[in-house]
């Protein structure tokens, strides 16, 4: 544009300048919190919560007069090996690893089935997993209780895994449901035109080039597995946890014994997974947030 | 599709969401109108030398018997529902009488288990949701007009709080407004005040509680109107320009109107998340000064006693506030539905 004047460009400096500082203090809010724990989470607790001085959190003074150097990996030793949290991480890689798995397969199949019909009860079947997606999950936790408990169910992997599977299959739906609305129909019917089945054409024409939007929603079912703690700690027995409940049940026992480190080192070490999810899949991640929503 | 095609590709899902959505709500419902047997009493009259002395005892086979015979309790109707624990109407009437204005009455009913969490959730769902339309889209415009090369690390960083569970998220917050913490120490440094601390009084803990919300929140919004701001009509934007209209006029009268169908999106979705809010209530430890609807559920059916009755009540009485925000959703829903003709 080269309608600016001198006075408009003195205005747009200040402009910049508030927008630069606005931009700057969001990040600073968002990244801060991550990397003060991860730096803190290498020191003693009397330097990550510090009476003395603050800076102590950063020079870690107290940890180098204890260990001999300003790092320390007490409190992930203490975490991983003494309180065995290398249990609840195996619990949550096979809790993500079979919801993921199961809530893609049949929700693909549904949401490919209500992608391609139109009748009323089609809708229906969309509005009723709209209700049930934006129940809270805990609303449902009475309900399972008094059946597990009888017939033996409770406190195990599987009865969390497909009741994991259950509560989120009304989100993967509406999510791959507009993901399949994207591909053409004509593309199934030249599928069944050249003779094709029904279950053909799904198979050998649709799910090719439906991947991204496989993709983009497992990374949400992932998710919604990984950050459960209102299903997870109501239905998982003690040394069935997953690392979340797990984290809460630290919090509880170690400021009574005085190892706040190790649910520190704890909370970072539950925090790196996702932090590389976010490294490798951004983009993903932003399409899948949009999704539904850009196009009204 | 062929109706029968169309069963067998939706069998599995809707078996899953059968068995573990609708059975566990029917059976929430049943559980809400029950509540456990009473132990069935019997007196029986012990003799000794010194005489005859009628001891009342728990019959403990009887009541295995009753409660083997009829699993679910005894039927109380709406009983439950009325109790102290949840609308308790014999109090509110009570202070409605007792008290003189709104004010004293709202301050009475507020000290009620069930309301306190009902105001705590609607507090927090209407402060929340407004603050992080603003600033999300504030951030969406300031990220729309920079340079390129940046954008693609800020988007990283803002992904952060809210990917990042919940629970973690409120705990590692907790821990820095701790009065130890840089937060805490910093606030208490700004405001002289060495025994400043945020959890200490219930006013400051919903504040902690509501920026958490709004941090937890904002990259949802910022996110998706930041994609809303990429297909922009450049035209107007330029006419607009041409004819003087400075920022802030461009902003109102073009790009408002423009993404006004995601901020519809974005207020409804955060409506119902926040209405949910459970977790941070937990990693802040606030429960003494906040409490929610989902984190009454959580109490009841935690713990030794597991009060099933009284959770599944809360329960249903949560998703009736769900469904209410939810009907314009179900509108929409309703209107874009390309009907067979």
């Amino acid at each position: 544009m080269n309608f600016n004047t001198s006075k408009n460009n003195k205005h747009n400096n200040l402009r910049n300048i508030i927008i630069y500082f606005l931009i700057f203090s969001w990040v600073f809010l968002a990244a801060f919190p991550f990397i003060w724990t991860f730096w803190g989470s290498f020191k003693v607790e009397l330097d990550f919560f510090s009476i003395a001085n603050w800076t102590n959190a950063i020079t870690g003074e107290n940890t180098e007069q204890t260990y001999g150097s300003p790092f320390t990996f007490v409190g992930y030793h203490g975490a991983w090996v003494q309180e065995e949290f290398w249990k609840a991480f195996i619990n949550t890689s096979l809790v993500c690893f079979f919801v993921v798995f199961t809530s893609l397969t049949i929700g693909t199949l549904g949401a490919y089935a209500l992608s391609r019909s139109n009748y009323k009860y089609t809708f229906w079947l969309l509005i009723m997993a709209l209700i049930f997606r934006s129940m809270p999950p805990i609303t449902l936790v009475a309900g399972y209780l008094p059946p597990f408990f009888e017939w033996n169910l409770w406190g195990i992997l599987p009865t969390t895994i497909i009741v994991l599977v259950s509560i989120n299959q009304p989100f993967t739906l509406w999510m791959l449901h507009s993901f399949f609305q994207n591909i053409p129909k004509e593309l199934d019917e030249s599928a069944k035109v050249d003779g094709c089945s029904q279950y053909q054409a799904f198979g050998h024409v649709i799910v090719p080039v439906m991947w991204p939007g496989i993709i983009t929603t497992g990374l949400f079912s992932f998710l919604l597995a990984y950050n459960d703690f209102a299903v997870t700690s109501m239905l998982l027995s003690d040394e069935n946890r997953t690392m979340i409940p797990q984290i809460a049940a630290f919090l509880g026992t170690t400021y009574t014994e005085g190892n706040v480190m190790f649910a520190v080192a704890a909370v970072v070490s539950a925090t790196v997974p996702l932090f590389i999810l976010i490294m490798f899949f951004q983009t993903k991640i932003v399409s899948g947030l949009t999704q539904g929503a850009v196009k009204g | 599709m062929k109706h029968k095609t169309f069963f067998w590709f939706i069998l599995p899902t809707f078996l899953a969401m059968f068995f573990f959505i609708t059975l566990p709500i029917i059976s929430v419902v049943i559980q809400s109108l029950h509540t456990p047997h009473e132990n069935i009493l019997i007196t029986v009259e012990n003799c000794d030398p010194f005489g005859c002395k009628k001891v009342t005892s728990i019959d403990h086979a009887a009541t295995k018997d009753l409660k083997n015979e009829k699993p679910l309790g005894r039927f109380v109707g709406l009983d439950i529902y009325l109790d102290r624990g949840h609308l308790a109407f014999d109090q509110v009437k009570d202070h409605w009488n007792k008290s003189k204005d709104l004010f004293s009455f709202f301050s009475l009913i507020s000290d009620l288990p069930f309301y306190k969490a009902i105001f705590f959730t609607l507090t927090f769902t209407f402060t929340v949701t407004p603050i992080m339309l603003v600033l999300g889209l504030l951030i969406a415009l300031g990220v729309n007009s920079i340079n390129k090369q940046l954008k693609g690390l800020i988007i990283f960083f803002s992904l952060l709080p809210m990917i990042v569970t919940p629970l973690i998220g409120s705990i590692i917050l907790f821990w820095m407004i701790d009065s130890r913490g840089i937060v805490g120490n910093f606030l208490q440094l700004m405001f002289e005040d060495p025994n400043l601390s945020l959890k200490a009084s219930t006013f400051l803990t919903w504040i902690t509680l509501i920026v958490y919300g709004v941090w937890h929140a904002i990259p949802f919004s910022f996110i998706v109107f930041y994609a809303g701001l990429q297909t922009l009509p450049k035209d107007q934007i330029e006419s607009a320009q041409i004819d003087g209209a400075n920022t802030f006029q461009q902003t109102i009268h073009i790009i408002i109107p423009h993404i006004m169908p995601l901020i519809t999106f974005v207020t409804l979705m955060q409506l119902m998340d926040n209405f949910r809010v459970f977790e941070p209530i937990i990693g802040f430890n606030a429960e003494a000064h906040a409490t929610s609807l989902s984190w009454i559920i959580f109490n009841d059916l935690g713990g030794e006693t597991r009060q099933l009755s009284a959770a599944a009540t809360s329960s249903i009485l949560t998703i009736f506030g769900i469904i209410i925000l939810l009907i314009p959703v179900l509108i929409k829903t309703w209107k874009e539905f390309d009907f067979k003709k």
